[in-house]
């Protein structure tokens, strides 16, 4: 099923708040935990307690430090899943049509059953976000919790993804995007929510939003007044005291 | 990209044999009975064998007939059925030949463009790819194209076409290293766009998302050093074209021939090797590799 | 082609049962849903309804799965066949464990306590191991708070009744400025990362003071980097600004703190510098209304922060007068700190006055009546929007007891401390110092010490010294190298022990801290103590008894192991009698429960301690007719009553007509109860009552009713600390109880009642030149000290630690990421693998804290990057200072309270050829569990 609808239904996706995640790895670990256990098969690991660890993530946390012209380094924690991009490579070269596009809500899948584990859609996805898994043989990537966000299992509020679900500082939101009153879309507009590798063409549903600006020590002549001393020497001070409690 | 042998195996054996069929496709006056059969035999032998190789890479071969399904977008796909079609095109033209002493040229034309086109898909499964930007580029087909056809023409003991076939591989693949060179960068991705923090100010990769290594690091990052890879450069031009392009020009001999024929392989194994080694995947960015 | 879509099952069963408990792959305890696939542990994610995490879940919670699992679980108890630190056991019976533990324990409890010493990790239990080792009769035992953070904890007792730590939280929800020193994780891991979120989502500042910038400091609106160890000065600075220009919340200093509290201020009295009290004892300050003296507390009284009062031939002057002498001097203004801070003088105005801008230009005003402890009933509750949380930044240096109490002084003159907006206590805090008890240590054969171990001393009287005036403990805790160790010094029991210095003890016994590796300062050299032997050929230690769940290092140096469930197999309590999980708003408690059996042949520690307690026929355990009191931990946990009415858990108590919360009967339900609320229990606090706890009426009547104090106790803020002054009169010769003259200089000096500065103690024994660079270490969020190593996804993340050099040191040495350095302090010497970090203070460098392993630990492969790559800087840092000259060796901790310094390590640094590993080498020690898989592939269900 390898072409990419015409247009979905919905687009669901994350926001991510590059202000303000705290590069925690929850996110990294629940969705390890959860897709582990439930759909599809387990993300592995491979020498988990050798020399040289390695497993299937779906999701991970990269940091980078950005040097502005002026003023002191910054780092910002970075993380990282599918981000279920309308125009989708990995879903257009997969040649099973493992991959597809789910045309309801827009999210990207494997389909495991038809995977031949060829890697291709791994290749042309630019941001890394699937992995082959090394023990089951097929390709594993985000699936936006799809055995989650529909499930009725699960009580209402659960019926999010179990990266945003645990996200401690709140930076991780789900929504529909098609839809320009949603949370997400609100939040990608207020904040300047902007693409990964706009030029790859790949429009990815998923939008980060930027750093706030930092370190800008603005103007400090509003706060001069503050400053403005009641006195020279302690004695002064003590007589400043004695007025100002008269005040109060 | 990670040079995996399968991978290297596959489009440089596959590339031969299907250059090797296509010449016999094409040839006037085709060989026949037993003759027919050695050249056919390998022919087959290569093409296959690059298959099976390149199912070697797959993390479950036993699924590998899903793959014919999606011929409609996916150039992965469309090389299995261009292959299996070409092959089966290939075996009655070359039953014909061998067995009946019948040479049905339609037949034989057909063959060679289906074998062609194999050579022509399997090049774009990789120039598709904008997440490689040395690989995605107007000439990489043509240097597969012209890989097949020189090495076809060695193998099938074309002297004078493979002398200049050869002459254009090699100035193809200069070029297209030369281009390869600047590709990433021309692609205007970088760890600014990657991460959209580029706009405020010079962004390095600090901490990776784990201290060991992961598939996408070992599939799609993989850093050969420069001063390496000029030389391999070197040695690939010289056992690609030099070398044999000296041994024709030699008196024939079948000694000769075959020397430049292997020095040429050698050759194409180590630029198809440099194809990988030296191809940048865009992820890279984002471990701070590029 | 149409196009067809596969269909899937959106709705798949999620697992068959969900069962609520308590997290424990850290200190902070959140709330967590356990999900159980066929009897096994299937998933864990948040408790939504939890109050401490509200359903979010940190990395390490969510990995707790495979810490549950882990291949290095041990699997019964050990008895060890090689020597010391080899790793050679044999498994042995319980009954066997058990026999062997008493034999050793009986004889000690029969004639000399003293000589058990029984020191807990981070312990969660520790109101219910010290009731035992009070029992037991040894003064000896203490947990890891006195090298964690007892600086910050006792600094903000002595200060307000309540530290940052997990005694109190900002004002998420009305903050406007937030800032953060020193804090990399905290104990209240997951609440700090929520808050930070709430702060992003208002848009309010957050500024962090940190030499790195990592993590919080990271999403800082504003880093400054400062010079490690200097915070102090950059505070009162600050606190110089605020001064100057008046912005102090004179009104709430007046009514609430001891800024009005009258000092004698006679340098030739030998009461100098003591508050002025009435016959009751009371605290006097100046009434405005009368101009005469009154009592602190009277109802109706306007104290005076700025009169003076001649008291029998005394003058006597508010501890406001002080403050402003002290602070005004141009020796704390910007100009004067700046270079050794190393933040310039103008941005350090500029963050006075943001704070004072927002504390008083912008406050946050609710309309919540309340009435306070002199009966003044208040319309409003009004708040300085500024918030502050500092952690092991400030308090792990040999000034951070000053330096914390700098912090609060700051926090109460902008008016900010429990006040809408600023930082509010959790219960059962605020609770000031002398609510708490006094440290205890009369040792009696056969008999229970004469009350709890710990405490806060209120002078030299309350110092724990034998007759003789030497040490009665083995830690020298609250003795006068460190008279207010509330914590116990838990990193000098085995150097002590080992030196018999002051005395020797015969068993060591530890439970859940690895003193063997990261917990320890010096890790070789106390290896080392630890396998020494006499001449005689026994060992100067010559009984180890430990408990851990793992095969950690320590495990190796134990003679007898009692190996522990994992948290998911056993009952545990988290009571409001010790660090408890409330929020600001409300008081809260929670168990742990086994959500699943255990599968080899473990027992939950504390149920342990029960069983041995009877065993040693200790009173508390033991009933008159000999029987054992407590069958097990859960049985404690119900049945045990401290006083009258209060016990372990607050929640569904019995009263005469029924279930009652706070004080009241044991309930056998009571731990079904809890397992059907969700695992804990929560009391709100009045809305009246939310704000001004120390002083409000409301407050104090609910915290009595809750059983947190017999009545109630409204206090001041101390932002002068009498008991600070009384160990620096004692210094200078008053009174009876006399500290030795060597340390005497040194009293004085920095028991300063009003915050002062200092170098840290290191820069007066190690040669700043020669070497210059700070070393520090980072808790990775991902990782709990040495345990995360064991979990086969979080090790993953960091299997082993680069040291991080600021961009300065990589251009000067010449270095690109792995190559190798060699770093040196006074003590050692360590070489390791290095990497470029921009946003780092240009003299520091840091690594991750507790990645490296010694090899064979933790069933980890021999070759795992944590032991070959990984490396602790532990090596490099000593319990004592290298030796000046004086004869003596100064021990490398704060003066006031013991906390280890850990980071006023200083290195130098040079590039190194790359060593086949990270230096230096330890032997590998035998894995006493089977080896671990070679792949996983972890699902439970089908
Ligand atoms: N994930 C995780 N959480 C934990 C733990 C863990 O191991 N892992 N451990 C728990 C324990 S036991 C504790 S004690 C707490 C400790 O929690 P934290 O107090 O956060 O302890 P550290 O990680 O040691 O971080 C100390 C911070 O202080 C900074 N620092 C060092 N010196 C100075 C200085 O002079 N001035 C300033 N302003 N900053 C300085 C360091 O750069 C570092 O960021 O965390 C608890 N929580
Ligand atoms: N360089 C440097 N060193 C430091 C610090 C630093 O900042 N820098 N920080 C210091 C501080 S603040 C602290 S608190 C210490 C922490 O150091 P430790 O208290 O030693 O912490 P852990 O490494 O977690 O080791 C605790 C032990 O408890 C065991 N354990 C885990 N779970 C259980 C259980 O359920 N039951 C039992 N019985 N045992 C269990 C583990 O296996 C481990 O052996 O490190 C200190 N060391
Ligand atoms: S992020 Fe990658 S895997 Fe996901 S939809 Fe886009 S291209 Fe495909
Ligand atoms: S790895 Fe699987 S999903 Fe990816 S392209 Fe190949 S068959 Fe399709
Ligand atoms: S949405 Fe689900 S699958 Fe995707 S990253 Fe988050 S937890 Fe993982
Ligand atoms: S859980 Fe949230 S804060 Fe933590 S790394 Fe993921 S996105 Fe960032
Ligand atoms: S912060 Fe993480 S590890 Fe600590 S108790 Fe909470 S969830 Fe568990
Ligand atoms: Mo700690």
């Amino acid at each position: 099923m390898t072409d990419l609808p015409k247009s979905t239904t919905r687009k669901l996706g994350l926001v991510i708040d590059l202000d303000t995640c705290v590069g925690c790895h929850a996110c990294v670990i629940s969705c390890k935990g959860w897709n582990t256990e439930n759909d599809g098969a387990p993300l592995s690991d491979q020498d988990p307690y050798g020399a040289d660890p390695s497993g299937t993530f779906l999701n991970r946390v990269h940091s980078y430090e950005v040097q502005p012209d002026t003023g002191p380094a910054q780092l910002v924690h970075f993380p990282k899943s599918c981000l279920h991009c309308e125009n989708a490579p990995c879903v257009t070269v997969c040649p099973t049509g493992a991959s597809y596009k789910r045309v309801e809500d827009g999210i990207v899948l494997v389909n495991e059953k038809d995977c031949i584990g060829c890697g291709l859609c791994a290749w042309a996805c630019p941001y890394g976000a699937r992995e082959l898994d090394a023990a089951a043989g097929v390709m594993k990537k985000c699936t936006l919790c799809v055995d989650r966000i529909y499930n009725e299992n699960l009580p209402e509020e659960d019926r999010t993804p179990a990266c945003v679900r645990t996200c401690p500082s709140n930076a991780r939101h789900f929504g529909d995007f098609s839809d320009p009153e949603s949370h997400v879309s609100q939040l990608v507009r207020d904040r300047g929510g902007m693409d990964l590798m706009p030029e790859q063409g790949t429009l990815p549903v998923n939008k980060y939003l930027p750093p706030r600006p930092k370190d800008d020590w603005a103007d400090s002549s509003v706060l001069a007044p503050f400053l403005t001393p009641v006195a020279d020497e302690p004695r002064g001070f003590l007589g400043w005291l004695d007025k100002a409690l008269d005040k109060i | 990209m990670n040079p995996a042998p399968s991978i290297i195996a596959f489009t440089t054996f596959s590339g031969l044999g299907f250059g090797l069929l296509f010449w016999l496709g094409m040839d006037p006056t085709p060989p026949r009975g037993w003759v027919a059969f050695v050249f056919f035999f390998i022919g087959f032998a290569l093409a296959l064998g690059g298959l099976a190789a390149s199912a070697q890479h797959l993390g479950r071969p036993e699924r590998a007939l899903k793959a014919f399904s999606q011929w409609r977008s996916s150039w992965l796909s469309r090389e299995a059925c261009c292959a299996v079609a070409a092959l089966v095109t290939m075996g009655l033209y070359a039953a014909g030949l061998v067995f009946a002493d019948v040479k049905i040229p339609p037949l034989g034309w057909l063959g060679a463009a289906l074998s062609l086109g194999t050579v022509f898909t399997t090049s774009m499964i990789y120039t598709q790819l904008k997440t490689v930007p040395r690989w995605h580029n107007r000439l990489t087909p043509l240097l597969f194209l012209s890989l097949s056809l020189a090495g076809g023409a060695l193998l099938s003991g074309r002297v004078t076409l493979s002398l200049a076939l050869i002459l254009i591989v090699g100035a193809l693949q200069v070029v297209w290293w030369r281009i390869g060179d600047k590709a990433l960068q021309a692609s205007g991705t970088t760890l600014g766009t990657a991460t959209g923090l580029g706009d405020g100010g010079r962004v390095r990769a600090f901490e990776p998302p784990h201290t060991g290594t992961n598939y996408l690091l070992r599939e799609m990052v993989y850093v050969v050093a420069r001063r390496h890879a000029r030389k391999l450069r070197g040695i690939a031009l010289i056992l690609m074209m030099v070398l044999p392009i000296l041994l024709l020009l030699a008196p024939f001999h079948h000694i000769t021939a075959l020397l430049a024929l292997l020095s040429h392989v050698t050759g194409v194994l180590t630029a198809r090797w440099l194809f990988f080694a030296e191809a940048e995947h865009v992820v890279g960015l984002y471990y701070g590799k590029r | 082609m149409a196009r067809t879509q596969p269909q899937i099952d959106t709705s798949p069963k999620v697992s068959d049962q969900v069962r609520k408990t308590t997290c424990y792959m850290c200190a902070c305890r959140c709330g967590i849903d356990v999900h159980l696939k066929a009897g096994k542990v299937a998933y864990i994610e948040g408790n939504r309804d939890h109050p401490i995490n509200k359903g979010v879940l940190c990395a390490k919670g969510s990995a707790g799965i495979l810490q549950h699992n882990a291949p290095s679980r041990l699997r019964a108890p050990l008895r060890r066949t090689g020597p010391r630190g080899s790793g050679e056991f044999e498994e042995i019976s319980w009954d066997e464990a058990l026999k062997t533990a008493v034999s050793w324990l009986k004889p000690i409890r029969e004639t000399a306590p003293e000589k058990l010493a029984f020191f807990t990790g981070r312990d969660q239990s520790q109101s219910f191991t010290s009731f035992w080792a009070q029992q037991f009769g040894t003064p000896n035992y203490a947990a890891h708070g006195g090298f964690c953070s007892v600086n910050m904890a006792t600094a903000g007792i002595y200060t307000m009744g309540g530290a940052f730590w997990e005694f109190g939280a900002a004002d998420w929800d009305h903050t406007k400025l937030f800032m953060l020193f020193g804090v990399a994780e905290d104990h209240d891991s997951n609440p700090i990362k929520m808050g930070l979120g709430r702060l992003k989502e208002r848009g309010a500042k957050v500024i962090g003071v940190n030499p790195i910038r990592t993590g919080y400091n990271a999403i800082a609106d504003e880093w400054v980097g400062i010079t490690p160890g200097t915070d102090g000065l950059f505070i009162l600075a600050l606190v110089h600004e605020l001064l100057k220009a008046g912005q102090i919340d004179l009104d709430y200093l007046s009514r609430y703190t001891n800024a009005p509290v009258l000092l004698n201020s006679d340098a030739k009295s030998p009461d100098f510098g003591l508050f002025l009290r009435d016959e009751d004892g009371t605290p006097l300050v100046i009434d405005r209304n009368t101009g005469k003296p009154a009592a602190f507390d009277q109802p109706g009284i306007r104290p005076d922060l700025a009169g003076r009062h001649r008291h029998a031939g005394v003058t006597h002057r508010p501890v406001m007068h002080l403050i402003a002498e002290r602070y005004l001097d141009p020796s704390y203004s910007p100009d004067a700190v700046e270079t050794r801070c190393g933040i310039p003088a103008a941005r350090i105005r500029r963050i006075a006055a943001e704070l004072a801008q927002t504390a008083f230009g912008e406050p946050v005003i609710l309309d919540r009546p309340w009435t306070d402890f002199r009966g003044e009933h208040h319309a409003q509750m009004i708040g300085r929007p500024v918030s502050f949380h500092a952690m092991r930044g400030v308090s792990a240096h040999s000034n951070g007891f000053q330096t914390a109490r700098a912090l609060h002084v700051l926090q109460i003159l902008l008016g900010s401390v429990e006040t809408p907006g600023g930082f509010r206590f959790k219960p059962p805090y605020p609770k000031p110092a002398t609510a708490h008890p006094k440290p205890h240590c009369k040792t009696t054969a056969n008999a229970p010490l004469d009350g709890p171990h710990l405490g806060f001393v209120q002078g030299p009287e309350d110092l724990a010294l034998k007759e003789d005036g030497t040490p009665a403990r083995i830690d020298k805790a609250f003795t006068w190298e460190n008279p207010m160790s509330s914590h116990g010094l838990m990193h000098m029991v085995i150097s002590n022990a080992h030196a018999g210095d002051p005395y020797r003890i015969d068993t060591l016994f530890l439970y859940m801290a690895n003193m063997a590796w990261n917990s320890s300062m010096n890790t070789r050299g106390v290896m080392e103590m630890l396998t020494d032997t006499q001449e005689d050929g026994t060992y100067k230690i010559p009984h180890i008894l430990y408990s851990d769940a793992y095969s950690s290092e320590m495990v190796a140096y134990a003679d007898l192991i009692l190996p522990d469930t994992t948290y998911l197999e056993r009952h545990d309590c988290i009571s409001l009698l010790d660090r408890p999980i409330s929020e600001p708003d409300a008081a809260a408690d929670a168990i742990r429960w086994p959500v699943v059996e255990p599968d080899r042949d473990v027992r939950g520690f504390q149920s342990v301690l029960c069983d041995l307690g009877h065993r040693l026929a200790l009173p508390g355990f033991t009933n008159a007719d000999g029987t054992a009191t407590y069958a097990d931990y859960a049985d404690y946990i119900i049945n045990h009553m401290r006083k009258p009415g209060i016990g372990p858990l607050v929640g569904f108590r019995m009263g005469d007509t029924g279930l009652k919360n706070g004080r009241g009967e044991p309930n056998a339900a009571q731990i079904d109860s809890y397992i059907a609320n969700g695992g804990f229990f929560t009391m709100h606090v009045p809305e009246e009552a939310s704000y001004f706890k120390p002083w409000n009426t409301a407050y104090q009547d609910w915290a009595v009713s809750m059983g947190f104090y017999d009545k109630p106790e409204p206090y001041l803020f101390q932002l002068y600390v009498e008991p600070l002054r009384k160990f620096q009169l004692a210094a200078l010769g008053h009174g009876d109880r006399q500290p030795p003259d060597h340390l005497r200089g040194r009293i004085q000096l920095t028991f300063d009642p009003l915050p002062i500065w200092y170098p840290p103690l290191s820069d007066g024994h190690e040669d700043p030149v020669e070497f210059p660079v700070h070393a520090l270490t980072q808790r990775p969020m991902a990782m709990y000290h040495s345990w995360g190593s064991q979990n086969a996804w979080l090790r993953q993340i960091h299997g082993h630690n680069p040291l991080y050099l600021p961009t300065k040191l990589m251009v000067r040495h010449r270095l690109k990421d792995g190559d190798w350095v060699r770093v040196t302090s006074s003590h050692g010497e360590i070489t390791v693998p290095c990497a470029h970090m921009a946003a780092l203070n240009e003299n520091t460098v840091w690594t991750w804290n507790a990645i490296g392993k010694r090899k064979g630990a933790w069933a980890l492969d021999k070759d795992a990057p944590e032991a070959t790559k990984g490396f602790l800087l532990n090596h490099l840092i000593h319990e004592l200072l290298p030796p000046k000259g004086d004869g003596l060796r100064w021990a490398n901790s704060d003066p006031i309270t013991g906390q280890a310094a850990w980071f006023d390590l200083r290195v130098k640094i040079e590039k190194s050829v790359a060593p086949d590993e990270s230096q230096p080498v330890t032997s590998p020690q035998a894995s006493p569990v089977p080896a671990a898989p070679k792949s996983l592939r972890w699902k439970v269900g089908l």
